[in-house]
């Protein structure tokens, strides 16, 4: 079922932290002035040393005191007790000393870099995707960044019973919409249970029309309904499909059905469902309306009883993505516990916790952690739901989400231990390129400050009796022209 | 089975723990009565002797005694030290490898306004109308709200509860009176048991300069925004419209201290003149500069006793706070920096500047289901450049010190009342248990919804497989 993620590095961008300041970029923008694309692709020039670190692999090898990783040409070449991984010649040595080393975390639930996240319009959006919308300007790309996030699940939101498709970015701040892009993560769609996709069902404001569904007998009935659609319009293309093999040159291919085709590769297995849900009773009725239909229930997203249903999950072999220690903001958060990654972990279900914020984004390592208070779990369990276990939930666990020689380059380098409320960042590669490093962000400032007197001048002061100053043309908006 | 965060350490069982909530139940149920009588007393009920013996003790006021005993009698400590005399009767904690804090304190929340975000009927935070000095928090907190055991397992022991603003929940909802604040311990089978100051302050939502930008057009609306000089005459308009509301509370102020009979009752203005001339606390809500700058101005004609929440803007006018002495109770340190070009550690920085400029902080999670997580918006400054120290008093001592009851709460000294944590290690790290928490002398049961429904469903036995799914 899993499929081969390994691609080629296609992305083409600038390099961050050398020449035009990243949030220089951002701040050009929010005026609406277009700087023009940031410079050609550049691949990690030389390689890179790490050393005298404790090293967090989150792979077997665990945690390494005094360990040192060595990664070259956007790929990790070595990791292991400092004395053992050698040095070439050429190569940046960074002292680790009382530092440490983790993977970029991985997050399995996101919204940032996208222009529009909801197709509200109709229960089942599966038409749809993030990868038309991915916006490479969004700030949250780099301020996520420098919280050590390397890699996100950009979703698409919970207005309706099925969703749109996904994309899966990694934070390459600087580079354009399909550079961001993680070329070869296996394809996703977002389904949505509970009061979410119910609300259409019950407007709020005056005039507004109701929507199907009102109830979660309704979300179940129209993810049945979906299915029995996209069966029969499955058997049309088998049939024809047979028909050509067959030789039959008379045979009409079936019209083309952009709703049903991503919910025929739900269908096939090679797109895989990530399900927003709170309730138990709900979790458990979906993964028996996909068991109807043969297919996988491949994450619950969210899941916050999922501690009530975990031995049903792991039987199903659903996966849970959830959060740290949220509760009571709706109805069906009310009876979320922060021991639901622990219990779910202790259960057999794979785990992970997400942001689904652009501000907790930023300190997923410390989330991680919670689940050490709550429940118990071991450091490397804890670091691990923000790391290879959502590489593993993602399928792209060959490329990301721990420290082993072959895979991606995508390493953050921490001031202090990393599973705390103390945690800092101090620098964060991915491929190999520095995307955030402390004295580069402190450089970039006085760059700003530069760039603002000089905006200021520029707009002058014979703006300062301008009445319609704050009157943009509609439509625009900082950081427009995208 | 032994819950992690449980109460069964040191040399008291579970069974004692149960005689003692059990005698608390009867002391409290005796002293609601004496309380009444003696409000005075009221936060320094009896409750019997406890020792915390051999500890690390960290009493913020005076540093930290290492292998260190603390006594709490009827209520209050009565000893702090590494040589104490621990009286025969006392119920003695061993405190070795163990750390005795302050219980923390939450400066600014929703506990017990507010049950479920989503779910109006459950949330009492915020009232219709702009202008409501006479309302208090008081009347509306629910003592067994599921929020109160959850922050307080996790060590925080009082907060001061914030009525929001509009009608539109505790978000702010713009500018306006907002009501009364009230200080409470987080335990107490009634408000007034809970309470420690009914009316710790005014909250007032200050007006905010703004162009209104939108980005697209909806809701009857369309996109764009008012021009600065608009936005500027809007801001005036509200401060003034506030001022008018001052002056309304001043007159009447000096209509009933001439005596006449002729003057109609106006209770908005009543509660409203109790602020005039530092008479209670005035916490405005404001956070750009030009807004604090604002509120500073006007809290100087009125001679009010300022204090700022939120505060995001606070470090361009950091030297104007700590000069004029106002302090800051900082909003959420895990928060986007404000504006696009502002710096990714922006939150972080803020609270380091704020101290190491002298102004006196506070943290605070404007929360409540996330109250407890307060230890952490004051640890996400320490590597920012804030001293753990510091960190630790503005959880503690500095917010008894800013809302004017360090003479009771916020540091372990002789005479104050007895609210303490006993820990594993350091409160602010997210790791740390939290093993015991006395709050008025006596301690708190740590139960709460979440450990109970952890315990159950923990608890399920394994489900046994009895078919195979497809």
């Amino acid at each position: 079922m899993r499929q081969p993620t390994r691609c080629p590095m296609t992305w083409a961008a600038g390099r961050v932290g050398a020449g035009r300041p990243a949030l220089g970029l951002g701040f050009a923008l929010a005026l609406g002035l277009a700087f023009g694309v940031p410079g050609a692709a550049a691949a990690q020039e030389q390689p890179i040393l790490i050393t005298g670190a404790t090293i967090l692999t989150a792979a077997e090898a665990g945690r390494i005191e005094d360990g040192a990783i060595l990664f070259e040409n956007g790929r990790i070449v070595a990791v292991g007790p400092a004395s053992e991984v050698e040095s070439p010649s050429g190569a940046t040595v960074i002292d680790g000393t009382g530092k440490f080393v983790t993977p970029g975390i991985v997050d399995a639930h996101s919204h940032i870099a996208a222009d529009a996240i909801n197709e509200g319009a109709v229960s089942v959006s599966s038409m749809v995707s993030i990868h038309d919308v991915i916006d490479p300007t969004d700030i949250a790309i780099y301020r996520e960044a420098a919280g050590g996030t390397t890699t996100s699940h950009v979703m698409h939101g919970s207005a309706n019973p099925i969703g749109g498709n996904n994309a899966v970015i990694k934070h390459r701040w600087g580079a354009d919409a399909q550079g961001l892009l993680l070329q070869g993560a296996p394809p996703t769609i977002k389904f949505a249970l509970g009061e979410n996709p119910k609300r259409a069902g019950s407007p709020s404001l005056p005039g507004q029309e109701a929507r199907y569904p009102a109830s979660r007998m309704g979300v179940m009935d129209v993810v049945r309904q979906a299915f029995i659609e996209a069966s029969e319009y499955k058997a049309e293309w088998d049939t024809y499909r047979a028909r050509v093999a067959d030789g039959d040159r008379d045979a009409i291919p079936p019209r083309r059905n952009l709703t049903m085709d991503p919910l025929v590769e739900v269908l096939e297995g090679t797109r895989y469902v990530h399900a927003h849900s709170y309730r138990a009773d709900e979790i458990l009725q979906l993964m028996r309306v996909a068991e109807e239909f043969g297919f996988r229930i491949h994450v619950f997203q969210h899941v916050l009883e999922g501690y009530r249903v975990a031995d049903e999950m792991a039987e199903h072999g659903a996966h849970a993505s959830t959060f740290s220690d949220w509760w009571a903001y709706k109805m069906e958060a009310y009876e979320a516990i922060p021991h639901n990654a622990a219990i779910m972990t202790q259960r057999g279900v794979n785990v992970s916790i997400n942001s689904d914020s652009g501000e907790e984004g930023r300190h997923l390592n410390q989330e991680a952690a919670k689940t050490m208070k709550w429940g118990g779990l071991s450091e490397a369990e804890a670091l691990a739901t923000v790391t290879i276990n959502p590489a593993f939930q993602l399928m792209i666990d060959d490329r990301v989400g721990s420290l082993e020689a072959g895979k991606d380059a995508d390493i953050v380098l921490w001031e202090n231990y990393p599973l705390s409320s103390y945690a800092r960042v101090r620098t964060t590669y991915i491929d190999g390129e520095v995307v955030f490093d402390v004295d580069a962000d402190m450089a970039m400032r006085a760059d700003i400050e530069a760039e603002k007197a000089e905006l200021r001048e520029v707009l002058g002061e014979a703006d300062e009796d301008d009445d319609t100053r704050g009157e943009r043309e509609p439509g625009r908006r900082p950081g427009g022209g995208r | 089975m032994m819950p992690r965060s449980g109460n069964a350490l040191g040399n008291i069982t579970y069974d004692r723990i149960d005689t003692m909530v059990k005698s608390v139940v009867a002391t409290a149920a005796v002293l609601g009565t004496i309380g009444f009588a003696l409000p005075a007393e009221a936060d320094a009920q009896e409750g019997g002797t406890f020792a915390v013996q051999g500890a690390t003790i960290h009493t913020v006021a005076d540093g930290v005694i290492e292998g260190g005993t603390i006594v709490i009698r009827d209520g209050r400590i009565i000893a702090v030290g590494a040589e104490v005399d621990i009286p025969a009767d006392a119920e003695i904690i061993d405190g070795e490898g163990k750390h005795v804090f302050p219980g923390m304190i939450d400066s600014f929340s929703s506990l017990g306004l507010t049950e479920i975000g989503a779910v109006a009927v459950t949330n009492d935070a915020g009232e219709l109308g702009r202008w409501n000095p006479h309302l208090n928090a008081h009347t509306a907190i629910h003592p067994a709200s599921e929020h109160i055991p959850v922050a307080r397992a996790n060590g925080i022991t009082h907060s001061m509860v914030a009525p929001g603003g509009g009608g539109r929940g505790f978000g702010g909802g713009g500018s306006g009176i907002q009501g009364q604040a009230t200080l409470v311990h987080l335990d107490g089978w009634t408000v007034e048991e809970m309470e420690i100051e009914k009316t710790a302050a005014m909250i007032i939502g200050w007006p905010t300069l703004s162009t209104g930008f939108r980005a697209f057009a909806g809701f009857g609306r369309p996109a764009g925004g008012r021009s600065f000089r608009r936005a500027q005459e809007r801001f005036d308009e509200e401060v003034a419209e506030m001022d008018s509301w001052f002056v309304a509370a001043e007159h009447y102020r000096q209509a009933v201290a001439s005596g006449s009979s002729r003057v109609p009752r106006n209770i908005q203005l009543e509660h409203l003149s109790r602020v005039l001339d530092r008479g209670m606390k005035v916490i405005v809500r404001a956070n750009g500069w030009r807004e604090i700058e604002s509120a500073i101005e006007f809290a100087e004609k009125w001679n009010l006793d300022l204090v700022i929440a939120g505060g995001t803007g606070a470090r361009e006018i950091a030297g104007t706070l700590a000069e004029k002495n106002i302090p800051v109770i900082l909003g959420p340190v895990q928060r986007l920096p404000q504006g696009e070009d502002t710096a990714y550690d922006d939150p972080n920085t803020l609270p380091g500047a704020l101290h190491e400029a002298g102004v006196e902080i506070a943290f605070a999670t404007f929360n409540s289901s996330d109250s407890r997580t307060l230890p952490y918006e004051a640890a996400n400054s320490v590597s920012w450049g804030l001293s753990k120290e510091a960190a630790l008093e503005a959880v503690t001592l500095g917010p008894a010190r800013l809302l004017g009851v360090d003479d009771r709460l916020g540091s372990l000294e002789v005479g104050k009342v007895g609210n303490l944590i006993v820990t594993d290690g350091d409160p602010l790290e997210i790791t740390t248990e939290i093993e015991w928490v006395f709050i008025k002398g006596v301690p708190s049961d740590l139960d709460n919804k979440h450990r109970s429904l952890w315990e159950k469903y923990n608890g399920r036995p394994a489900r046994r497989v009895t078919t195979t799914t497809t």
